[in-house]
């Protein structure tokens, strides 16, 4: 309980934190929201009329301490450039890059963590330094060239993938798919890189243990000598890691979702910060924290869960 | 042993399975996914499609026709809206919810007799009330804000009968006309007061149907329109696509219909797609702040217009698609337009130099070009400046900036040496002149001064004679090229790709997608 209470806390201050950090960057960028949005056909009239119907004529300081009390209430304002709720807009987009992160973690589990075992216990055989060559490879790939790769030489040549836009689950699970594979690809090739050496070296720490050699010889099958036992005890430095990665892949989708343009919250984080809309990118600000804050605390209680001897405190 | 085989059957299985699923669902899946995907349940009976893609740069600033401003915006809403004249292709007007008007001889007094068969996209008849309000609304006159500057000549409106509406002005305008379009006051309903941004209500070929921020804006057919058996097309969605080589790709993957081509890979589309050419009647120029030394010489800003090199800049930026200014008016605007005047300043480099030492630079000076990065066009035009300007001893520096920051310190704060931009067009000649040059005009950021050019500006208003607003506006293009007020490179070409199949898309001297004559062709 002192632990969920502390953990809360915990959050409380991060997002303090960094919504005064992103307010104190706000304040020194140049650019206004008003003028961006109505571009040079603006005349002076248009321009003061819609800053002081969106209170943005009032000092910044106050336009915070307002946004501050609102997100007491759980209200997260109005974005400027899209004259609506931050709350619709931010749910409208949910859904696209949760399924996105979802998916790309999926590739990288299913990828990365059988594709790690196998190569240590193949240690510095002909496929085990293969597959490390080609995986230095993909972590050194930047994710936008590579997206742009995807869409000409696959999204190009299938007609079954579509390089630009989404598909809800709920319309349709192949059309989803056929948005979301290959910006998930894109994220994924180097997070499985990173994670498949991991993995890898996790599991060769294991596999020269004593115990390893007592189960083995008592006659367990590989098999569950590999999983029962060896990928269980590997699995808290690989946790950590995992960690890492799905904050990554949070961050990876703002990259992703440009160059594929899809409609998803880091999409929408690039046209704030373009149009300077200070209620919308405090809003994302504040989502991404709450995700990294609550991976973070996920991980956390898996520690406990994978090694009882771990006591949360 | 055995282990390593599961391991590998694993991974081959994995792979095989998503190559499988991506070229299996790809023989079958066109079809569906062109056309199935884009319009929900109900299918045309017949193979031609009855909807449109088009893709657009960037989200409208506002869906209320009176609230917004960015010209992107109207490039789709003139969809939806109509006012009481409309724009023709040519540049000039034809009726639009008049029928037809008739102006005193004091030129203070419009008469505008109103269609009857007009409704909205709810069904009600317009009416001279819903006229009224919108133009009280544009006023400020119904307790609101004033929304609009354009009307601030405007005495009186009245409606005399359910069909005439009468707008009297406090001092005669010949470019009255031109403010009654849909681009500065729509009609729009009274009944939706208060949700005009939520829920857009006009008379066009078009209704709004929903807007999703960063996606797309859905419009479906007014099958109420008052033009007989138009619209053709049922559905029309604009779909928001900031990059342009990205868009080219939606294109070549039958994602998108309708899309400018970036100039360089026109080629790439050439075959598979029809191509068209619109005459963007903008004008793309590089210019400085004439109030600053070494700017406000006139030796100076002429030696700038014989060293920077035109063809050089439409050959690399435009690929040749583009046409070369002499002024601030581009051909695109027929008789209004001077000709003649892009051969004053041809490229000279010697007599560039002597202009500098004239003016006192003999060795040439050092400055800075800013410009914006939302479009790579002009940081493209920034690096041949430099290269050009080098040639006379002239130093430039190039500094990138976001739009949002260029607005900010050179448009409005008017804190810069350089810079380059395209003044969007216009469908008036006079606002072509007037916007952004004169200072008469709030936007004139280059600060050009000149008492003639002003008082040319001033004057044209008054003067009814078409022949003679010609000769005004004429020798107004006289001066910008004989002060230098820029260099006024080129009007470049927009060049529309589209599905070959697309007919029916009409050029206006100004942003405008017009849908109502499009259709798809068997």
């Amino acid at each position: 309980m002192m632990y969920l209470i502390r953990r809360f806390i915990l959050l409380i201050i991060t997002i303090l934190l960094v919504s005064i950090i992103t307010f104190g960057v706000f304040q020194i960028l140049p650019g206004d929201p008003i003028r961006t949005m109505l571009g040079t056909e603006a005349d002076a009239t248009q321009i003061e009329n819609l800053r002081s119907e969106l209170g943005l004529d009032r000092p910044l300081y106050e336009q915070y301490a307002d946004w501050m009390k609102g997100l007491l209430t759980g209200d997260l304002g109005n974005s400027i450039r899209f004259s609506m709720p931050v709350k619709d807009l931010l749910f409208d987009r949910l859904p696209v890059t949760m399924s996105l992160a979802g998916l790309t973690l999926c590739m990288v589990l299913i990828v990365s963590i059988p594709l790690g075992m196998f190569a240590a216990r193949r240690q510095n055989k002909l496929s085990d330094v293969s597959l490390s060559t080609v995986t230095q490879i993909g972590m050194a790939v930047p994710s936008f060239w590579l997206g742009m790769m995807l869409i000409l030489y696959v999204g190009m040549k299938f007609d079954f993938f579509k390089i630009s836009g989404y598909i809800p689950w709920t319309q349709s699970v192949t059309g989803a798919l056929s948005t979301l594979v290959l910006p998930a690809l894109t994220i994924a090739i180097p997070q499985i890189a990173v994670n498949f050496r991991y993995v890898r070296t996790a599991v060769l720490e294991q596999i020269q243990l004593d115990y390893v050699r007592t189960i083995r010889s008592k006659g367990m099958s590989e098999q569950n000598v590999m999983y029962k036992h060896v990928l269980k005890n590997s699995m808290i430095p690989i946790l950590t890691v995992f960690g890492l990665i799905m904050a990554e892949v949070v961050a990876g989708t703002i990259i992703v979702e440009q160059v594929f343009s899809l409609p998803g919250v880091g999409q929408l984080l690039i046209t704030a910060i373009s149009n300077r809309d200070f209620p919308l990118v405090q809003g994302i600000v504040m989502y991404i924290t709450v995700a990294v804050v609550a991976i973070n605390f996920i991980v956390d209680i898996l520690y406990s869960v994978l090694d009882p001897r771990i006591r949360l405190r | 042993m055995k282990m390593k085989r599961s391991w590998l059957l694993l991974l081959f299985t994995v792979v095989i399975s998503l190559v499988i699923s991506a070229c299996s669902s790809g023989d079958d899946g066109k079809d569906t996914a062109t056309e199935g995907d884009k319009e929900g349940d109900v299918k045309p009976v017949s193979d031609v499609p009855q909807e449109i893609v088009v893709r657009v740069n960037d989200d409208p600033d506002f869906l209320d026709p009176h609230k917004a401003t960015a010209s992107i915006s109207y490039q789709m809403i003139l969809n939806i809206f109509e006012g009481l004249m409309a724009p023709e292709t040519d540049g000039s007007l034809k009726e639009g919810i008049a029928e037809s008007y008739e102006i005193a001889e004091d030129g203070l007094t419009y008469t505008f007799k109103i269609r009857q068969d007009v409704k909205f996209h709810n069904g009600d008849d317009l009416t001279v009330e819903d006229i009224q309000y919108s133009f009280d609304r544009l006023m400020g006159k119904s307790g609101g804000e004033k929304m609009s500057n354009n009307f601030d000549n405007v005495a009186s409106t009245t409606a005399p009968d359910a069909n005439t509406f009468v707008i009297t002005l406090k001092e005669a305008n010949s470019n009255f006309l031109y403010s009654l379009t849909a681009r500065q006051s729509a009609i729009i309903p009274k009944s939706n007061d208060g949700k005009h941004n939520e829920n857009p209500i006009g008379t066009g070929p078009f209704a709004y149907v929903k807007y999703s921020p960063g996606t797309n804006l859905e419009l479906t057919k007014n099958e109420n329109y008052w033009k007989e058996g138009l619209p053709y097309l049922d559905k029309v969605t604009f779909t928001f696509q900031s990059d342009d080589q990205a868009a080219i790709m939606s294109l070549m993957a039958n994602e998108v219909d309708l899309t400018s081509v970036p100039w360089q890979r026109v080629s790439e589309v050439e075959g598979s797609h029809a191509l068209s050419h619109q005459n963007n009647n903008s004008s793309l120029i590089v210019t400085f702040n004439e109030t600053k030394a070494p700017f406000d010489n006139v030796k100076v800003r002429q030696a700038m217009n014989y060293a920077i090199s035109k063809s050089d800049i439409m050959e690399s930026v435009f690929a040749g698609y583009a046409v070369e200014l002499g002024s601030n008016m581009s051909p695109a605007m027929g008789d209004f337009q001077k000709t003649g005047l892009e051969k004053m300043y041809a490229h000279d480099v010697e007599k560039a130099k002597a202009l500098l030492a004239e003016a006192g630079y003999p060795d040439g000076f050092k400055t800075k070009i800013t410009v914006s990065s939302h479009n790579d066009m002009y940081s493209n035009i920034a690096q041949i400046v430099v290269a050009n300007l080098k040639e006379i001893g002239v130093d430039v520096e190039i500094e990138v900036v976001e739009w949002g920051i260029w607005l900010d310190r050179v448009y409005f704060g008017r804190d810069y040496q350089m810079t380059t931009i395209d003044l969007t067009g216009r469908a008036s000649a006079f606002e072509i002149l007037n916007d952004y040059i004169s200072t008469n005009d709030g936007e004139n950021f280059f600060l050009f001064k000149d008492a003639e050019y002003d008082k040319i500006m001033a004057d044209v208003l008054k003067e009814t004679d078409q022949a003679k607003q010609i000769e005004y506006y004429q020798r107004a293009q006289e001066i910008l090229a004989e002060q230098a007020a820029a260099v006024y490179i080129a009007d470049y070409q927009i060049v529309w790709g589209s599905d070959k199949q697309v007919t029916g898309l009409k050029s206006y001297p100004f942003w405008f997608h017009d849908m109502s004559e499009v259709k798809f062709a068997n």
